[in-house]
Parts: C-alpha cells; sequence; structure tokens
C-alpha cells in the first residue's frame, strides 16, 4: 500500500542477484543519488554562482547548524503541532458532517449543496478572509490547517456513507439495532474505506496548508517562515534544507497514514 | 403435523397445540414501473410450535416475500400475521433470520459477528460470551471464533449466519435459501447439520428453498407455492421419520409428488417400477 509498486517480472531484470526485499529499494534511490551527483557536478563545474546553488556538503552543515545552534527543533516542532492539531479538528468536523450527510436524507438535502458551492472554491481563496477574521497569528493559522483538512473528509466520509448497502440495513433491520448500534457496528465500519482515503488526503492537504499559511500570515516559528526567511536573507541553502525537511516529513506522514490504513482495514484481506 | 388449512380457515382446533404463528388472509401488490405486481394472493397458513415449513416454489412465487412479512420488515399488505396471536409489526429478536447471503459483517470477527444479534438483549456480558461459545461450537467452529470472514470458505460463512440467528434462542428460525448459494456437497453436509441443529435448539422453522429434496429432507409440512400471484398449490406433509435417507422410496415418493405439484415432474426418472425395484433389493 505504499503508493507505487512494480511487477515482479521487471523488477527481476533489473537485479537478478538483490534480494526482493532490497530490490525496490535500490530502484528508488536511483534518480534520488543521480540528482545528487548531478548536483554536486554542476556546482563542482562552477555552471552556477554558489549563492544561487550552494554545494550538497554546504546544505548538509547548514542542516546541522540549524539544528544544533538554530531554532530548527522549535520550526519543526511549531509545523508539526500545526498540521497535527489542524488535521483532527478539521478531519472530526468533516467526519461529523460527512455522516450526516451520508445518512440523512434531511441533511443532505439542507447541506448538500452547499458544501458543493464550497467545494468551488479554491482553498487559497480563503486566507484573506480567514485572516481577517481571525488574524494572522497561531488562530488563523489553524483556521486555514482545518478548513483544509475538513474538505477531503466530508467527501469522502459522504459519499462511503451513502453507498452502505441496503442489505445491511435490512440486516440492522432484522437485529433490531438502534441508531446508535447501526452507526457504531455497521454504518462506521463500513464506511471506514472511504474515511481512511479522506483522512490520507486530508493529512496531505492540512500539510500543504501548514506550509501556506506559515507563508502567507504572519511570522511565526516554523518551515514555512524560514523559508521566508531564506528567501528574504538571500539564503538557498536555508531554503533548501527546509525543502528537503517538509518532503521528508510529509514522507514520514504518509508512512504512518498507509501503516494505520492497513491495521484499520485489516479485516480486508488475508 | 395434521392440522391442514381448510381446518385453520373453519376455524376449527384440529390439534391440541395451538399454531404460534398464523399467516391469515395475506396478498401483498407491488408497485414496480408503474405496474402493480402481485406478488402473493390469499395465502393462509398456520404452524405450530416446534414444526419445520419449508417453502418451496420457483423463483418469483413470492416466499421471500413471505419472510420479509414474517420478519416484519413489511408491513404494506393486506390479511394479517399473528405471530402468538399479536400481529407483526417490527422485526423483534423472537425470529433469527438466515439470509442466502451470509450477510456477515466483514470488520467483525466471527465471534463478533454472532454477538452482534446479542446487542438489543438484556443478558450479562458473561451470559452474552458464554451463549456465543456455545453457539460457535453448536456449528462446529469454536476453532474460528477469531477469524475473520474473509478468511472462511462459503459454507463456514453460512454456519456462522445460522449461529448467529440461533444465539438469541429465538422462538422462530426464518431460512431465506440458506445453503442456496454453496456447492453441492458442502449443501448436502450443512442440510444434515441444519437437520440436528434445529432439533437441538427446538426452534421453530420456516425454509424457504427452491430445492424439493431439501424441503422433503429437512420439514415436517412442505408448502407448494405456484406462482403469478404467488399462491398456496398445497401442503403436503411430510411423515418421514427424523432420520431421512434420500434414497429412501418412501422420500423419493414424497419428492416426486411436490415435484409434480411445481410442474417439473418429467425430469425426474420414471416413478413406480424403479422404487418397485428398490424394494425388492432390499
Amino acid at each position: 500500500m505504499s503508493g507505487f509498486s512494480l511487477s515482479a517480472p521487471v523488477l527481476n531484470r533489473i537485479g537478478p542477484k538483490l534480494s526482493p526485499r532490497l530490490r525496490p529499494v535500490v530502484l528508488g534511490a536511483i534518480l534520488p543519488v543521480g540528482l545528487l551527483i548531478g548536483w554536486q557536478a554542476i556546482v563542482s563545474a562552477k555552471l552556477a554562482p554558489s549563492y544561487m546553488v550552494p554545494s550538497p556538503a554546504d546544505v548538509v552543515l547548514r542542516l546541522q547548524m540549524e539544528f544544533y545552534g538554530g531554532t530548527f527543533w522549535l520550526d519543526v516542532g511549531s509545523s508539526l503541532s500545526r498540521v497535527l492539531r489542524g488535521f483532527a479538528i478539521g478531519s472530526a468536523f468533516g467526519l461529523a458532517a460527512g455522516l450526516a450527510l451520508g445518512l440523512s436524507r434531511i441533511a443532505e438535502g439542507l447541506f448538500g449543496p452547499l458544501f458543493m458551492a464550497y467545494r468551488q472554491v479554491a482553498l487559497f481563496a480563503w486566507v484573506p478572509l480567514l485572516s481577517m477574521w481571525f488574524g494572522g497569528g497561531e488562530t488563523g493559522k489553524l483556521a486555514f490547517v482545518s478548513l483544509s483538512a475538513f474538505a477531503p473528509v466530508v467527501v469522502n466520509t459522504w459519499r462511503a456513507s451513502r453507498a452502505i448497502p441496503e442489505k445491511l440495513r435490512e440486516l440492522a433491520a432484522v437485529l433490531t439495532f438502534g441508531r446508535l448500534d447501526y452507526l457504531w457496528l455497521i454504518a462506521l465500519p463500513g464506511a471506514l474505506p472511504g474515511i481512511v482515503t479522506g483522512l490520507r488526503t486530508a493529512l496531505i492537504y492540512a500539510w500543504i496548508a501548514t506550509v501556506g499559511a506559515e507563508l502567507f500570515l504572519d511570522i511565526a516559528p516554523g518551515l514555512g517562515g524560514r523559508l521566508n526567511e531564506g528567501r528574504d536573507k538571500f539564503e538557498v541553502d536555508l531554503m533548501l534544507v527546509a525543502l528537503l525537511l517538509l518532503a521528508g516529513l510529509g514522507m514520514v506522514f504518509s508512512r504512518a497514514a498507509a501503516f494505520a490504513e492497513s491495521w484499520l482495514l485489516r479485516w480486508r484481506t488475508r | 403435523m395434521n392440522l391442514d388449512i381448510r381446518a385453520f380457515e373453519f376455524g376449527q382446533a384440529a390439534v391440541s397445540r395451538d399454531p404460534v404463528l398464523e399467516i391469515d388472509h395475506v396478498s401483498k401488490r407491488f408497485h414496480v414501473a408503474g405496474r402493480v405486481v402481485q406478488a402473493l394472493a390469499d395465502i393462509s397458513l398456520a404452524v405450530e410450535d416446534g414444526a419445520f415449513v419449508a417453502i418451496v416454489g420457483a423463483s418469483g412465487c413470492g416466499k421471500s416475500t413471505l419472510l420479509r412479512l414474517i420478519l416484519g420488515l413489511d408491513t404494506d399488505y393486506e390479511g394479517e400475521i399473528r405471530l402468538d396471536g399479536q400481529r407483526v409489526r417490527r422485526p423483534g429478536l423472537d425470529r433469527g433470520m438466515v439470509f442466502q447471503d451470509h450477510r456477515l459483517l466483514p470488520w467483525l470477527t466471527v465471534e463478533g459477528n454472532v454477538a452482534v444479534a446479542l446487542r438489543r438483549s438484556r443478558l450479562s456480558s458473561a451470559e452474552k460470551k458464554r451463549l456465543v461459545a456455545e453457539h460457535l461450537e453448536l456449528v462446529g467452529l469454536s476453532g474460528f471464533a477469531r477469524a475473520w470472514p474473509a478468511q472462511l470458505s462459503g459454507g463456514m460463512s453460512q454456519r456462522v449466519a445460522i449461529a448467529r440467528a440461533l444465539v438469541n434462542r429465538p422462538r422462530f428460525l426464518l431460512l431465506d435459501e440458506p445453503l442456496g448459494a454453496l456447492d453441492a456437497l458442502t449443501r448436502l453436509r450443512l442440510q444434515d447439520e441444519l437437520a440436528r441443529i434445529v432439533r437441538h435448539e427446538r426452534s421453530t422453522a420456516i425454509l424457504v428453498t427452491h430445492d424439493v429434496d431439501e424441503a422433503v429432507f429437512l420439514a415436517d409440512r412442505v408448502v407448494v407455492l405456484r406462482p403469478n400471484p404467488g399462491r398456496i398449490a398445497r401442503v403436503v406433509d411430510v411423515t418421514l421419520g427424523a432420520r431421512r435417507d434420500r434414497s429412501d422410496p418412501a422420500f423419493v415418493l414424497l419428492r416426486d409428488e411436490v415435484l409434480d405439484l411445481l410442474g417439473v415432474r418429467d425430469r425426474i426418472s420414471g416413478p413406480q417400477p424403479s422404487i418397485r425395484g428398490t424394494q425388492q433389493n432390499e
């Protein structure tokens, strides 16, 4: 469930002597290593001025410096806290709204059209309004991240809970389930595959929105803020370090989400 | 067992036991694409406590519809269905149901799937646990309590569904072609088990099936439905003992009689001579 996979025959041709577990790792590393070599080559050949393209070694040095002597722990911590809090708030509301839309025809009739209209507005179009209402500080940032996590959870939960088969509703009737029993034992787990997809998408959106909020709203500790700082001070190495960290943390999120998904939906396979 | 419909219609007490399930002049219409389809026409049937009644008929004769009405899933019909004299208004835990598809919840383990049927019961959790274990034992799946439905075969899944239907100790066990989706071998084996299980639980069982062998093998009475509109052609009493042999001449005769009523007799091998032959061999 790690996003992409290659069929075995193709992989066999690539490295017949490698163990099957190692093969995808090696294959996946080819391009990053190639990029690194190309980057170093550009620097060594002096094809670009070093203030525009610092060497890989410089970037590693900057990373070390930022963590040991700088504020990177605080920056990474602040960004992480923003994304997780925003994700939690947005997806909690999204889950409730999505279940209401999917399980109640009245709620769907009432809120469905409004929600579809809201979906047409690009996420970043909310930034000016939210910053007016909630300010450019922590509250405004959190509001934006929450809002970005909200929509994908709503859409997927709505669709999935609406698609609960009639046969299971009949079963619930035969077992004389009340509304709560139905929600807890049938609707929620039945919609879980869709909900998990929504949550994973929401996590990605929230991460993007976190960086967006840090870039466009008030300066505060955070990786987005450091990107701004890098541009203002013309420190390309700082910007590259921040970008690498954004990518790395995003990968960690997506791995954790994939792991959570396979545990939550463990009843599906085997 | 010898209470027939006419006796019921005239309100005579033909047997000492009162019927626990009464289907009283039930008719049911559906509106399909602007047309009215008569699914059931004037069905009357009385079932006494502990009886095993099979309802057979070609597909479309309304036999599954009748079960839905007994369950209380649909109350929009003419006539009346009574359980212990009370009109059926909604589903209740006094009726356990096994569907043709096992309809297990894939996100619950085997024991979880059986336990959901006890969700609305007032028993203590220790008592519920004991009942679940006991019924898994009854269907021979004690070793699979923690398995997921996705790991089970079709026959095993249907056993879990049977355990789920029985765990409440329902007075009525309703079976809607419970073995219809299984392969022939598994079906035979589960028919034996079903006979044993129902005898053990002493429920009143209503089995809907299109398998005449299954009906004659399991039931005390076979209700033969004719389609368009669904109506009772005849009620055949099965006067065989508790242990039934599918190749016993008496069994074959009864089966042929039911097949006759369904209008599919020609496909069965010649009637009397072959039976005589078997008897002579014994």
